[in-house]
């Protein structure tokens, strides 16, 4: 069985066609006990599991999936990756993630993809320049790469956009972030799945989890649709789903969930090499390598666990679309679909103890958590190994809406994904 | 597009509505000392059902704040009604 890639296992498998590969994970019956059960197995569960193995040794670990890994949010996202946030509590944590995803594809030998093109957010007004002067200042000082483009650098980056006379919106300059850029989605949770596995974590798909065993007031292990499993301790990361676990885990959440959207249109030639985001219209693009156009936007005003979306957002995000790139007018869409997001009060994630000892959760990354996987993986890995936080994570614990100290990103950065 | 029943101008637009919160929600007595953990509850804490869930919506163009009870997976309108003193 080949289990490495590299070149030279690919000719070499080549020449057998292709019969020897081994399957990215085995598919193992769930035992009585884990030492961690990790509920959700899209790519943060995923990550937490392979860091929790890899970072701290402890691999006696169960990620429990309902449906499919990557089904969730992870598998519907339109993969944009940056560190272009306004706190440096922000820029710490998703920095942090850029520079994981920046090594990921050799560190899981699994290609994620990732590739560094850059990501615009457009700036509209003269007194947009000078709050995105603001941001580009308080992301250096936190440690990550930023330059404000003026109107012409923006154009030559990207002429397709909307630089005629007339334009709604009219492009004064942007928040350049290099290092940013996109992913591919499936890889990112199929490599860290195959990671994980091969460090012995169980992965047991179509598995869901429908209570807490708790006793004495400790979550001692999850009920499942494949029986009572037993636990050291339970890391939850459901995105969407969060607060039906917390329902059943008798904890709260300060959670609102929210379907938001993505399209892709029919294949074109190269088009635009980078991403581009407008605050103004909330729509961004970027081309996938397929060619299709990769489209997302804000979240439907309804909230929702439908997972499919509604239509004035739908108008409002393609809208937006042809404000930013008249020329795209005329191209067909192909796919279009949503996710279900867990949206927090103050646009940050949380990260930390769940309030029912034993439990512990990472969740309200919203309509942005795709970046945060590496970062979250490692941050909530080294909660649950040590029952304490790493420096990075503290900020988001959850107890911050009880003192007040909110990280409020919607306000701070003006980006709401 | 969804149409939602407005309880004083009957069926409208979904766009023409904003979503305020959950209902039954009691703001603490703030005249009085209230915990750290009361007011965050009231503030941020909800339950985020899925399924009926019971909500505090405003129709925009008539300025009303009304009850909604709505399946949050199937989007479906369960019942709405005007809020009284004893509503919500
Ligand atoms: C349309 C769209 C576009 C997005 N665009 C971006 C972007 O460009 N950049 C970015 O950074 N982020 C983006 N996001 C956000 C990002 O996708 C999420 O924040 C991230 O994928 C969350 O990962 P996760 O592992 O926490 O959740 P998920 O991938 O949703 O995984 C949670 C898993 O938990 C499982 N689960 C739920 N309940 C149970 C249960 N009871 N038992 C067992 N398993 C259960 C689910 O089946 C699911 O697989 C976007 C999201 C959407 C929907
Ligand atoms: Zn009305």
């Amino acid at each position: 069985m080949t289990r490495h890639y590299s070149a030279l296992s690919l000719l070499r498998e080549g020449l057998k066609g292709h019969t020897g590969w081994a399957p990215l994970w085995r598919s193992p019956a769930p035992k009585d006990t884990y030492d961690v059960v990790i509920v959700g197995g899209g790519g943060h569960g995923l990550a937490t599991a392979y860091y929790l193995a890899k970072n701290h040794g402890v691999t006696n670990v169960a990620v429990i999936e309902k449906g499919w890994l990557g089904g969730g949010n992870t598998g519907r996202n339109t993969t944009v990756i940056r560190s272009n946030y306004f706190y440096p509590e922000s820029t710490a944590l998703y920095d942090l993630s850029v520079r994981l995803y920046e090594g990921l594809s050799r560190d899981i030998n699994y290609n994620v993809m990732f590739s560094q093109r850059g990501m615009m957010v457009l700036a509209h007004s003269d007194a947009e320049m000078e709050l995105a002067a603001r941001t580009v200042n308080a992301m250096q000082l936190g440690g990550a790469d930023a330059e404000l483009l003026d109107g012409k650098e923006v154009q030559k980056k990207a002429p397709v956009l909307n630089f005629r006379d007339d334009a709604r919106y009219p492009i004064h300059g942007a928040i350049f972030q290099g290092r940013g850029g996109t992913g591919r989605h499936d890889a990112v949770a199929w490599g860290y799945a195959r990671a994980a596995d091969r460090l012995g974590v169980d992965i047991i798909q179509n598995c869901e989890v429908t209570g807490f065993l708790i006793e004495g007031g400790v979550c001692k292990g999850v009920e499942t649709s494949q029986g009572l499993i037993r636990s050291g301790s339970v890391g939850v990361a459901t995105a969407g789903h969060s607060s039906v676990l917390a329902e059943m885990g008798g904890y709260k959440l300060p959670l609102h969930s929210y379907a938001l959207q993505a399209f892709v249109t029919e294949a074109i030639k190269p088009f635009m090499d980078t991403v581009a985001f407008s605050p103004m219209t909330g729509s961004y693009f970027s081309q996938s390598d397929k060619g299709g156009l990769v489209i997302g936007g804000g979240l439907d005003r309804v909230p929702s666990y439908g997972q499919r979306g509604n239509t004035p957002t739908q108008e409002t995000v393609l809208a937006g679309i042809i404000d930013m790139a008249p020329a795209l007018a005329k191209v067909k869409l192909l796919r279009h679909w949503a996710g279900i997001v867990d949206v927090s009060p103050d646009s940050s994630p949380l990260i930390g103890p769940s309030g029912t000892e034993g439990i512990y959760i990472n969740c309200g990354w919203g309509t942005g958590g795709f970046k945060a996987i590496p970062a979250g993986g490692y941050l909530f890995a080294h909660l649950l190994a040590n029952g304490a936080h790493h420096d990075i994570s503290r900020p988001f614990d959850p107890g911050r809406f009880n003192t007040g100290h909110l990280i409020d990103e919607a306000a701070g950065s003006g980006i709401a994904h | 597009m969804q149409q939602f029943p407005c309880p004083f101008c009957g069926l409208r637009d979904e766009r023409e509505f904003h979503f305020a919160g959950e209902a039954g929600k009691t703001r603490p007595d703030t005249t009085k000392e209230i915990s750290d953990a009361d007011w965050t509850t009231y503030l941020y804490y909800c339950t985020n059902a899925k399924g009926p869930s019971r909500e505090i919506w405003v129709h925009t163009t008539c300025q009303e704040y009304f009850v909604m009870t709505r399946d949050t997976v199937s989007m479906e309108v369960l019942s709405t009604e005007a809020l009284n003193e004893d509503a919500a």
